[in-house]
């Protein structure tokens, strides 16, 4: 059995959940600390 | 402790900290993730397929991490009252829920050309998957709450009471026979060979420097949300 397809699949799977979450997260923060910025300039 | 308590101290570590966990973190599993595809021999028994121990290894370790984090933030959210222990805990939920996820899609994916089965009812696959569900209970018992500086009384105790399931989970292999194989690596050393082993290390340093900045971002996140909305509760009541 060739074992390449399941390394690549578990690789990319876990590329992707990663990569995802960390997008996610980041942009969370970037709209969130970009609002405090808005409403401190509004102050 | 509790010096660390105000947010905006916080604040002023957390910056500069979630680039060096992210840039470092992911040096160390680009890395790690060359030298166990590349640079490690086939195991002389499972071949090729042991090379997904460094991604499923890493996963079941920030799994299971993330869970004690969520306990060890709720005993302290419960006992001292430490205004970021509730922010850490929510924050650790998602990333903890995702790497739980993670170690069992690759657990399956591994089992299938070792074991011949995706997917076994044993004692280490079916605690593990009841650690995913502990984490979505938790998050929708986190998300319940309007508060984004804390989590509820309830929450918090789920939280401790759901870390029953981490030793269950490690002693597991142990317990109960199993298709999967017995605890390889302990403080008294590692029964897998030091050839095949050793870019296991960055890949769960560089795995664990990741978490600790998505878990940074959220949680800078929250503290954010939460400064904007008392900011409108204070305005709407000026």
């Amino acid at each position: 059995m060739n074992h390449w397809a399941f390394i690549a699949a578990a690789y990319g799977l876990t590329a992707l959940g990663t990569v995802g979450v960390l997008i996610w997260s980041y942009l969370d923060m970037r709209r969130a600390e970009k609002a405090v910025a808005d409403l401190e300039k509004r102050k | 402790m509790h010096a660390y308590a105000n947010p905006a101290r916080f604040l002023k570590i957390a910056r500069p900290l979630t680039p060096v966990f992210l840039g470092l973190g992911l040096l160390l599993v680009l890395f790690g993730s060359y030298a166990g595809l590349v640079l490690t021999p086939p195991d002389y028994l499972q071949g090729d397929s042991v090379r997904i121990m460094y991604v499923h290894v890493p996963a079941a370790w920030l799994g299971m991490g993330g869970w004690s984090g969520i306990a060890i933030a709720s005993i302290v959210q419960l006992v001292w009252r430490h205004p970021l222990a509730g922010v850490s805990a929510r924050a650790i939920a998602a990333p903890g829920a995702l790497f739980t996820a993670i170690c069992l899609i690759t657990g399956s994916i591994w089992g299938r050309p070792t074991w011949g089965t995706w997917w076994e009812w044993d004692g280490r696959m079916t605690s593990m998957l009841i650690l995913l569900f502990l984490y979505f209970g938790y998050m929708a018992l986190a998300n319940a709450s309007d508060e984004r500086t804390s989590v509820s009384r309830a929450t918090a105790i789920f939280g401790i009471v759901g870390a029953v399931n981490i030793p269950i989970i490690n002693r597991s292999v142990v317990w109960w026979n199993s298709l999967h194989q017995g605890p390889s690596i302990t403080l008294r050393g590692s029964t897998i060979s030091s050839e095949i082993l050793w870019p296991l290390l960055p890949m769960v340093i560089g795995f664990s420097l990741l978490f600790g900045g998505i878990v940074l971002m959220r949680m800078r996140a929250n503290l954010a949300e939460a400064k904007v909305e008392a900011r409108m509760r204070r305005m709407a009541a000026s």
